[in-house]
């Protein structure tokens, strides 16, 4: 369940970010220079500290840190390659895992991707327009990290299942939705819908309409001044929001566990597998799928520390005092 | 080219921006919009270049009808008061992004595109800046290339939006005077908004006033300051001493005592009595219709500041006035005071 644990910090991370982002209505001059003073503040009470409860406090972390992060990690890689590097890729290579694989990559796909689209809609509607209901309409957009994954899922359940609202009428025209890839990727869209769009209402919030309305008054289109001024401003926070949607889109398991209907070969996706193999005691195929979706969590903080770097360079420039 | 807007009205909730507001502007004017923030001058501004909607009214340009037509297709413009450069873009790119933008049936060649924009740098004088990133840039710098930008679609009006706004006073300064001489060199119809009184009276050809949505009085810059035609103008172009005061037929009196000026035809009732500092003539006690004790006197310049309680019926009342040195002032002196020039206007219920 190691890799449980790593999906859950990005999205933790994710809405430190969207929230201290929020915060941000003072021009970013003033924010900067107060965040200076406070960091400055801070390293100095920090220096302040006699040496053994410095050494103390650090270890405490360090400690934690190793128990709760890096040891579940080792554990799953040690797991992985327990009967050697051939086994391991042996255990890879099963059709199961394979089709695991494959499946996972396309609900990450199509759900990215759909995700994608609507978060750039519903972050350019709330940052840029005023209507009534917008506070509705953001709390909503949160909607999905506030409910538990396996409600997420019982709610599909309930909605194209043979017993629900349209199970009937699905079932009349042979249509499948439920334990298929069409549930699979619909319940995760529903719990990966908040990342794009929380990663860019603030930043869109905080460039404001004027760079756009500057465009049209240039006589640029509708769709240019998306492409060529509004895309450009937001290409990072929307690749941070892009990546950390995949991460939680391919580690998923709760809403899609209830809706996948775990048909072998079929409907399971990774982390699914991982389960089913745990469960029948097949640690090295286990772990070994567990082992991808640890490295995809690697993969996804190297990039997103990146991201950050980027980010925080691309809101400075008018920032600059006369 | 020239702006005729009609009856326009605008409300933001109850709140009305503009109302009923008739302005006409002549071809190559240089107009200033002049008013305290929430006057409408700004939301005017937007309704010309598209930017904003009226309730109701009508808006042309050159005779032809702007309200169909949205703010790109109206060949408007904008400078706004943030600048609103393209962050992402060098300031070459800034300038060339009207041009690139336009319908592939009409649009330039990259070599002329290329031309025009080194042109409208070197207009700006900021041509070794090609290359920079608008975040490389002073706040006067920006706003040079935010208007070569502007003129690059060679607009058919030009509208600035608290241009010199964000920009220190010096900037500021040697900014209003550059636009001057370049709308002489380009004689492009312009308007722009500012709620700063030097601005506009410096800059402008003609200075429309607002006040809460309507226009208080359209005229040169000697005209409005000279010849205000409402106490709001008055009161807000210019230094002005304020005084209550009661007409009655013909007469004028402060406090219940008469003053010795005409009422030159105000009505009779509450009004407000509106001197100019620099129009206050200084004489020794009991020679004129004021008499006051000095408080305080700052000289700086041609000119001395002093402060004046004002004795006689109100007893409280200390107005500012501005002196030439020729007879210096002393803390502590009883003076007369008689309005040289002066405005009466009705209190408005």
């Amino acid at each position: 369940m190691s890799t449980q644990t790593s999906f859950v910090t990005p999205a933790a991370r994710l809405q430190a970010y969207a929230s201290t982002a929020d915060l941000a209505v003072s021009p970013p001059s003033a924010r900067k220079a107060s965040d200076r003073v406070r960091q400055a503040a801070a390293s100095r009470d920090l220096r302040s500290e006699p040496g053994p409860i410095r050494f103390i406090i650090i270890a405490l972390a360090l400690s934690f840190l190793t128990i709760f992060v890096v040891l579940p990690l080792v554990v799953v890689f040690a797991s992985a390659f327990s009967k050697g590097i051939n086994a391991y890729f042996a255990a890879l290579a099963e059709p199961e895992a394979l089709s695991a694989i494959k499946l996972t990559l396309l609900v990450a796909a199509i759900s990215v991707s759909l995700n994608l689209v609507f978060g750039v809609i519903a972050a350019w509607a709330i940052a840029k327009f005023d209507f009534t209901g917008k506070t509705f309409l953001i709390t909503l957009i949160d909607l999905p990290f506030s409910v538990s994954p396996v409600i997420s899922g019982l709610v599909f359940v309930l909605l194209f299942g043979a017993q629900g609202y349209w199970g009937t009428w699905l079932q009349a025209n042979n249509i499948h939705i439920l334990f298929a890839v069409p549930g699979i990727a619909l319940a995760t869209i529903f719990v990966t819908f908040p990342f794009v769009a929380r990663s860019l209402i603030p930043l869109m919030q905080e460039q404001g309409t004027q760079e756009e309305e500057a465009a049209i008054s240039l006589g640029a289109s509708g769709l240019q001044t998306f492409f060529r001024v509004t895309l450009p401003n937001i290409k990072w926070g929307l690749l941070y929001g892009v990546l950390l949607c995949n991460a939680r889109a391919m580690g998923e398991f709760g809403a899609v566990s209830v809706v996948s209907g775990h048909i072998r070969g079929e409907t399971n996706t990774m982390p699914l597998l991982v389960e089913i193999l745990y469960n029948e005691y097949q640690f090295v195929a286990s772990f070994a799928i567990a082992s991808l979706l640890a490295m995809l969590a690697l993969i996804t903080l190297v990039v997103k520390t990146v991201l950050e770097q980027r980010l925080d360079e691309g809101q400075t420039p008018e920032g600059r005092s006369e | 080219m020239t702006i005729e807007v009609k009856n326009i009205v605008k409300k933001f909730g109850s709140f009305a921006a503009l109302d009923n507001v008739d302005l006409k502007v002549g071809k190559g004017e240089l107009l200033a919009l002049l008013g305290p923030s929430g006057s409408g001058k700004t939301t005017l501004l937007r309704i010309i270049a598209g930017l904003d909607w009226p309730d109701a009214g009508e808006v042309t340009i050159d005779g032809e009808d702007a309200l169909g037509h949205g703010a790109s297709e109206r060949h408007v413009g904008f400078v706004f008061q943030h600048y609103a450069l393209f962050r992402h873009m060098t300031v070459f790119e800034n300038v060339a992004f009207g041009l690139r933008v336009q319908p592939r049936a009409v649009r330039k060649d990259e070599a002329t595109i290329r031309a025009r924009v080194k042109e409208l740098l070197d207009l700006v004088q900021l041509d070794w800046l090609a290359n920079r990133y608008p975040s490389q840039l002073s706040g006067g710098q920006r706003q040079r290339i935010a208007l070569a930008r502007a003129l690059a679609i060679e607009p058919r009006i030009l509208l600035l939006d608290e241009p010199f706004g964000a920009l220190d006073a010096k900037v500021r300064k040697e900014l209003r005077q550059w636009l001057r001489s370049l709308h002489s060199e380009i004689h492009v119809t312009s308007i722009f908004v500012t709620h700063d009184q030097e601005e506009a009276l410096e800059v402008a050809n003609r200075v429309v006033v607002m006040d809460k949505g309507r226009i208080e009085q359209i005229g040169t810059p000697g005209d409005v300051y000279d010849n205000p035609a409402t106490a709001f103008v008055h009161g807000f172009i210019g230094e002005s001493i304020v005084l209550p005061v009661e007409v009655a037929g013909g007469s004028v009196r402060l406090g219940g005592r008469p003053l010795n000026i005409a009422a030159d035809g105000a009505a009779s009732g509450a009004s407000k009595l509106f001197v100019r500092r620099h129009d206050m003539q200084i004489g020794p006690a009991g020679t004129g219709s004021l008499e006051g004790a000095v408080r305080h006197v700052r000289s700086f310049g041609p000119i001395q500041r002093a402060e004046i309680a004002l004795s006689g019926g109100e007893g409280k009342t200390v107005i500012e006035i501005d002196a030439p040195r020729d007879r210096e002032l002393q803390a502590g002196e009883i003076i007369s005071l008689q309005p040289r020039r002066y405005r009466i206007f009705a209190v408005q219920e």
